[in-house]
């Protein structure tokens, strides 16, 4: 047994740790970026007093928002209210643990995997837990008790239920295709070709499933600031409402990662080391979410729904049958 | 919906997102205003200035019809008589009171073009922001004073 805690029990627990704080640290500056980027679009600087090129500008807001006064509406669900942003925010961050981030490397004779947990489920997982921080948004809306919030909460589970289907059809497509569910083996498939060349129309409507995944424009309706008030954190201030900003970040970070790890190749790219590679496509994902942002008004939300319902699912479907046939017909 | 439409709209967000990412590689429009000088035209209008002779002689003889065509009636004019002891203006009379009120002025120069002697000029300081209403009443002594714009005054 001994010398094998190290392997089970200690490496998992410095990794755990690693990405927890790697994810805030990564949500904190995209925070700046997001910023930056949406100021560049409009031909703007955007935040550049605190520090050199506003680089402290997270931390000052951090600050802010922890400084900030904790106040409690007397109507709302005490409970819940203060459960809400944790609940959110936990499953942003678990969803990482499957993203492998490089190739693995030995340290002391131990292989360490850049990878939390490599399960055999891997790409059923994030889903899952990703499904699990709607949640959050949706009791923090109904637990305000107010009108805004709860419209939102609505909006979220009406958003959930149409871009989900889609998204799991994309992704079943590309199973078909890998053969496995297992992160580092769908990371291994890609080596010679990402699959985004394979699945093109399986990468746009997991694309457009993640922008609806996380509630970014165009597709931001649990917040839509000009009809809903900033709609399920309309009632929350301070490290609460920063907490359901870290959610929504995360999310962002997790979904972009995905798309890196999932259509992209993950961490396979020539000359540069695996990790490297890893962080520029996971960077690139995250300026197109910005792009996005930058470029899209917000669409009506029944038109999301009738979007995913009407035209994702039928594309995603017609997608997977004609995946299967080809992958049938190549493999005898 | 159908397929063609759907190819469509692809192809009009992919228009879109290129217009934003023109923009996204063009310089800032933002000028880091107390760093950086802002760009102002030679007809800009800010806050009076009241000219002089070369010799120093006020050239405003308090007429008063700056204060008559004034539509937000910002401008009062006491006029009084100048004498060999007091001289002020080359001529009989000259402003005891010159006061511009610019809570209402609106900036519209028909004093300007109504000044018989020119006395009258606005000029380019546009920074007039004041602590107080009663600071925003600005006399004689104050119009008098040359402007010194934070600003670049470009070619017309």
């Amino acid at each position: 047994m001994d010398g094998n805690w190290i392997d089970t029990l200690l490496i998992p627990a410095i990794k755990a740790i690693v990405v927890t704080l790697g994810l805030l640290a990564a949500f904190a500056y995209m925070t700046l970026a997001e910023r930056k980027l949406c100021a560049r679009f409009q031909l703007r600087y955007g935040p550049n007093q605190a520090g050199p090129f506003g680089i402290f500008q997270p931390i000052a807001d951090a600050l802010k928002a922890i400084f900030k006064e904790e106040v409690i509406p007397e109507h709302v669900d005490k409970w819940l209210y203060v459960l809400c942003p944790v609940l959110a925010m936990v499953p942003a961050i678990l969803a990482f643990a499957v993203i492998p981030i490089g190739r693995p490397i030995v340290i002391a004779g131990h292989t360490v995997t850049l990878q939390l947990a490599d399960i055999n489920v891997g790409l059923l997982y994030p889903m899952a837990v990703a499904g699990l921080g709607a949640y959050g948004i949706v009791l923090g809306g109904w637990s305000s008790n107010n009108n805004y919030s709860l419209l939102g909460a609505l909006r979220t589970t009406a958003q959930i239920i149409s871009y989900e289907l889609p998204m799991g059809l994309a992704l079943v497509s590309l199973v078909v295709v890998t053969g496995t569910l297992r992160m580092s083996g769908i990371v291994e498939y890609q080596a010679a070709l990402p699959l985004i060349v394979l699945q093109p129309i399986g990468f746009l409507i997991y694309f457009i499933c993640g922008l609806a995944e996380t509630n970014r424009s165009p597709f931001d309706f649990p917040e839509t600031e000009n009809e809903l008030i900033s709609g399920y954190n309309t009632e929350y201030g301070g490290i609460k409402f920063a907490l359901f900003f870290m959610a929504e970040y995360i999310n962002m970070i997790v979904v972009s990662a995905l798309t890196a790890t999932l259509f992209l190749g993950g961490w396979q790219g020539p000359i540069l080391p695996g990790w490297l590679w890893f962080f520029i496509k996971t960077a690139f994902m995250l300026f197109v979410f910005v792009w996005v942002r930058a470029s899209l008004p917000r669409a009506r939300y029944d038109k999301l729904m009738r979007f995913c319902w009407k035209f994702l699912t039928p594309l995603a479907l017609a997608n997977l049958l004609v995946t299967a046939v080809v992958v049938l017909i190549l493999r005898g | 919906m159908s397929i063609v439409s759907a190819v469509k709209g692809f192809y009009q967000i992919l228009k879109a997102m290129a217009v934003t990412l023109k923009y996204f590689f063009t310089k800032p429009l933002t000028v880091q205003y107390p760093k950086e000088k802002i760009r102002l035209y030679p007809r800009f209008r800010g806050r009076h200035e009241l000219q002089r002779r070369p010799e120093g002689l006020e050239l405003c003889v308090g007429c008063g019809l700056c204060a008559a065509i004034c539509p937000a009636r910002a401008i009062y004019v006491e006029a009084a008589e100048n004498t060999d002891e007091a001289r002020f203006s080359a001529t009989e009379r000259y402003a005891r009171v010159y006061e511009i009120n610019y809570t209402r002025c609106i900036f519209c120069g028909f004093c300007e073009e109504a000044c018989p002697t020119g006395a009258l000029k606005l000029g380019h300081e546009f920074a007039l922001a004041r602590a107080s209403r009663g600071e925003l009443v600005m006399g004689k002594e104050a119009l008098l004073q040359p402007a010194t714009p934070h600003a670049i005054i470009l070619e017309d």
